[in-house]
């Protein structure tokens, strides 16, 4: 537990070690992208194994003065969430650089991006200063921009900044909202659970203006429509490792931030726009998911159906009971999993080897014969991502359906339809990406064979298979992590329903 | 009657078992994949005998029943059980999985994963028939459908792409709603156990708490519940995908689907919708039951209309299994049916299940066999006096037909008849107008009987037309001795369903 910390310190040790060793030998920079971060992702599994949940709150990792006279402290702390995301953090790192076995260009540099990108993302989930939270925060920025800049593909200049802009505009949502609080409150303070203390003081109209800007900051990270559209440019122009973490993971602090700060320091201000959050959380998962079912860009469809798939995170969020938030935290892990998967075998199995995305092309060569490895997984993905049960989406989904029920039946019975766009989508996209007939669509490519399935791949997606079934089948592992943190005192302002 | 072998689970996961086997095993001849993924089939049938044999006749209840702990936070237990319901569609899948396979046996396109689908198939359905808990339930129902549109995709016709496409979103949507309703029930009970709910509609608690949720929210449940299985049956007007999925596959698939998937859902009505929602169901059955009659009525007369032989049959399924729900629904609609009428109605509805596999399973076989020597033609302009050069053949096939019309003395006469004599007693207008389907049954039957069979030789049986070989023999013949066989002694069925049709009856009251 006490080591959890280490997860920042390891990457971005990693990232510096294979920025110095990378010039010389691309084969060390990967070898030690992989150790860095199978050691963090261990510690976090360890930690999450020997976890004691404490009813008072977050369990204190380090806390150290930073800026004292501005009462920042660096302080570290986790609880059940922060531990499910730090495991699914591991996860996509460690099969993200599985992945990207690869690269061949500026081998170093990329994996040193990449890792520092983790490690902002560890910081992340881990600060209980709102302060730190936000440095971290803003630290995973920047890696983003070059991953994409440079190892991109389609339009990634675009892409690359169309994702930072909004990613800063965010922020900077989110920073004037805490800065606000921060001087209204007088409190002195950074720390989470202080400022949410000081904010019962604070009028209706401070609640309301400040849950705005803070909760409106994180959903553009976390991809709430209308403010999605840098999503899938973004996630479509990105190199496959960057895809699946940003997708994965990253998309996760939005939505992280949202539970973490948004809602439990302004609880007045969210019950006034929950309803608001409600529409644009299943307008986002219908609209998101019929754009993905009318895309002829393989990897748009994936980036459009993370979208989707975000939208029942939020829909999770505005139910805000105990039941409905567990399984909105559970469908991060569980997406974070799915989407990583779906973006390995689209961006890297295929994209690499095929060298397109069009639909109409890959149609056209019946991959499933060609490559029965990467059909095999893309299929077990797909039904992960319709939400089969029997795989980790189910559990998330039918716990957000129940916990929607109680808040709001009509979002429930939206949220249904968004079950079947969904379906929908993801079955046309299996269809014609690796079953199409070779006969009947213009043959466009040649059919010289392609390159097999390399050994780090195959590991890197039965990593990820491993985990969706594992959660699929025993959902329990990470719901009994997840439930006691959101019935402590801190939760309870803006969480209903403690009980079963 | 608790046994320390858990023999429900291996039923259920003796197949999947198999495929797993198959799976790792890509160096295996073509040939002992068949034989093996054969074994592996009949697992399920011998099984099964096992359970026939210590079944006890005379208990209403679940049988050999086994829990476990699964997901505490949902309060979902792995449960399964057998009652006289479970082990006929028990013995139905046993029958009809392996002889799919059969069916499929020259499929030379990849017979590994051919199979490995049929043995996945197969699992899922049984775990239907036996789960009681709606999780696992659920589980088996929705993954029941990744192996269908496999083998509907890549071994179907010319349009399996957008049958199969077709056929798995319109059940998917179903079973989103379905699952919603789940979700209100969850919040409302607790619990998703089937038997505790029953047992909380029984007392009438069920529907108490579900009004909690006010407004439209319990009929939405109830509606949500019913779009699922309706859509799987199929019942009218939610038939459409039917016949192109059921045209489109292979004919080892179009077998299970029509013989053992489309009685999922009718085993849903049976077990979850009736039970949880007697109130609900007996309010909204008058209407229901025009759905019922519909689909007996315009699936007949649709079939009559088909040119090709195996939408035909298609058609004549919707027709077939909207008997089942005839039957039900009549029971429902009354608030005091007459016991008699009832148990007649509600025996008649098990034992067309069973009946309608059979023989519906067969005539899809003998499509199959007409298409593959006529080079994919099926229409019954294609051929001709097919009795001349296969005299076996046609003599297998025509008392498939019969079995299907309903001849006395064949299996498909004893569920119809119990049914109409049911539903006479109990909704006469219904029986009344469901005659039409049986009128245009038996001619679109005898249509097709004089057409293909009898007449001059034409088309694909012009010159020549092989009669069936060894591996067919073995498909087709269980089949027709079946017919037979519960078509003189239907008490080998109806003594194990006896106690449970009993024991609905008594309750049919509505508290």
């Amino acid at each position: 537990m006490n080591a959890l910390p280490c997860t920042i310190y390891i990457s971005f040790t990693g990232a510096l070690l294979s920025l110095a060793v990378g010039r010389r030998s691309p084969g060390l920079a990967r070898a030690v992208a992989l150790a860095s971060a199978l050691t963090a992702w261990g510690i976090a599994l360890f930690a999450a194994f020997k976890f004691v949940p404490d009813a008072a709150g977050p369990v204190s990792l380090v806390d150290y003065p930073w800026i004292p006279q501005m009462g920042i402290r660096y302080h570290l702390a986790a609880d059940g969430i922060s531990l499910t995301l730090v495991v699914l953090t591991g996860l996509a790192a460690t099969a993200g650089v599985l992945f990207s076995w690869n690269v061949e260009q500026r081998t170093g540099e990329f994996f040193a991006f990449f890792l520092a990108l983790i490690g902002g993302v560890y910081g992340v989930f881990l600060s209980a200063d709102a302060f730190l939270f936000f440095v971290f925060y803003e630290i995973a920025i920047v890696p983003k921009y070059f991953l994409i800049a440079i190892w991109g593909s389609t339009n990634r200049e675009y892409g690359a900044m169309k994702l930072v802009l909004y990613s800063f505009a965010g922020s900077a949502l989110v920073l004037a909202g805490i800065l606000w609080a921060y001087a209204a409150g007088g409190a002195h303070s950074f720390a989470v659970a202080d400022m949410a203390q000081a904010a019962v003081g604070f009028s209706h109209g401070q609640q309301v203006w400040m849950f705005a800007l803070v909760f409106l900051g994180f959903a553009v990270l976390a991809g709430m429509f209308p403010f999605h559209t840098w999503a899938p440019t973004g996630h479509v122009a990105a190199p496959t490792a960057a895809s699946m973490l940003l997708a994965g993971v990253v998309m996760k602090l939005g939505a992280y931030g949202c539970l973490r700060v948004a809602m439990p320091l302004f609880p007045v201000g969210f019950l006034f726009w929950q309803p608001m959050i409600f529409w644009l959380a299943v307008i986002g998962i219908i609209y998101a998911g019929l754009i993905a079912l009318v895309q002829e860009d393989f990897k748009f469809v994936i980036g459009y159906s993370s979208v989707s798939h975000m939208g029942f995170v939020l829909l999770g969020l505005a139910a805000a009971n105990v039941r409905a938030v567990s399984g909105a935290v559970l469908q991060m892990f569980s997406h974070g999993v799915i989407a990583g998967l779906l973006f390995a075998v689209v961006g890297r199995m295929v994209y690499d080897r095929t060298h397109t995305r069009k639909l109409a092309d890959l149609r056209a060569m019946s991959l499933y014969k060609r490559l029965p490895f990467a059909a095999t997984v893309f299929v077990l993905a797909g039904l992960a991502s319709m939400g089969m049960p029997g795989f980790s989406g189910f559990p998330a989904e039918l716990t957000i359906l129940i916990g929607t029920w109680q808040t709001a039946p009509w979002a429930a019975v939206l949220a249904a339809v968004g079950v079947l766009v969904a379906a929908a989508f993801t079955l046309r996209v299996i269809q014609v990406s690796f079953f199409g007939h070779a006969d009947t669509a213009k043959a466009a490519v040649d059919v010289a064979p392609l390159p097999p399935i390399t050994l780090a791949e195959k590991c890197g997606a039965l990593l990820l298979l491993g985990a969706t079934i594992l959660i699929g089948l025993k959902p329990d592992l990470l719901l009994e992590l997840i439930r006691p943190a959101l019935q402590t005192p801190y939760f309870q302002a803006v969480l209903k329903g403690g009980a079963l | 009657m608790s046994s320390s072998l858990p023999l429900l689970s291996l039923i259920v996961f003796v197949p999947w078992v198999g495929a797993l086997v198959l799976l790792f095993a890509p160096k295996l001849g073509a040939w002992s994949v068949r034989v093996l993924a054969l074994a592996f089939s009949l697992s399920t049938l011998a099984l099964a005998g096992i359970a026939l044999c210590r079944f006890d006749p005379s208990a209403a209840g679940y049988q050999f029943a086994e829990g476990h702990d699964w997901i505490t936070s949902l309060n979902v237990h792995f449960r399964l059980g057998l009652d006289g319901l479970s082990l006929v569609l028990l013995l139905l899948t046993g029958i009809l999985g392996p002889l799919s396979m059969l069916a499929s046996w020259r499929q030379e396109n990849n017979p590994r994963l051919l199979n490995l689908l049929f043995l996945l198939l197969q699992g899922a359905a049984l775990g239907v028939f036996l789960a009681l808990d709606f999780v696992p339930w659920f589980l088996f129902w929705e993954l029941s459908l990744v192996p269908a549109y496999f083998l509907i995709r890549l071994w179907g016709g010319p349009g399996a792409t957008r049958a199969a496409y077709q056929f798995v979103i319109y059940t998917i949507g179903g079973s989103a709603f379905m699952l919603l309703g789940f979700a209100a029930l969850f919040l409302a009970t607790g619990t998703l156990d089937f038997t505790v709910l029953s047992g909380l509609a029984s007392s009438g608690a069920l529907a108490t708490k579900l009004a909690a949720l006010g407004g439209i929210w319990p009929n939405a449940v109830f509606f949500g519940i019913l779009l699922g299985l309706a859509v799987k049956v199929p019942l009218f007007p939610f038939h459409t995908w039917l016949p192109s999925a059921y045209a489109e596959a292979p004919t080892g698939a179009s077998m299970f689907l029509t013989g053992v998937m489309s009685k999922m859902g009718v085993y849903g009505f049976l077990r979850i919708l009736w039970p949880l929602f007697p109130a609900a169901l007996h309010r909204f059955a008058p209407g229901l039951l025009w759905l019922a009659v519909g689909g007996v009525v315009f699936g007949a007369f649709a079939a009559m209309k088909q040119t090709d032989l195996k939408r035909m049959v298609a058609y004549s399924s919707v027709n077939h299994v909207s008997y089942c729900l005839l039957g039900l629904f009549a029971v429902c609609s009354l608030s005091r049916p007459s016991p008699d009428a009832a148990t007649a109605a509600l025996t008649g509805t098990i034992l067309q299940m069973f009946n309608h596999g059979i023989s519906a399973g067969a005539l899809f076989f003998c499509v199959g066999v007409l298409e593959a020597r006529a080079g994919g033609r099926r229409g019954i302009g294609d051929f001709g006096g097919v009795r001349t050069w296969a005299p076996l053949f046609a003599g297998l096939c025509g008392i498939s037909m019969f079995s299907s019309i309903g001849l006395p003395g064949l299996n498909g006469f004893v569920g119809e008849f119990l049914i109409f004599r049911g539903v006479w007693g109990l909704v006469p207008w219904a029986a009344a107008v469901s005659c039409l389907g049986l009128f245009a049954t038996a001619y679109f039957l005898l249509t097709f009987w004089q057409r293909v069979f009898h007449g001059p030789k034409a088309g694909a049986s012009e010159s020549r037309f092989a009669d069936l070989t060894g591996i067919e023999t073995a498909t087709l013949a269980p089949l027709v001795g079946l017919m037979f066989v519960f078509g003189i002694l239907p008490q080998l069925l109806t003594v194990l369903i006896n106690p449970l049709v009993t024991s609905w009856v008594a309750h049919l009251a509505l508290p």
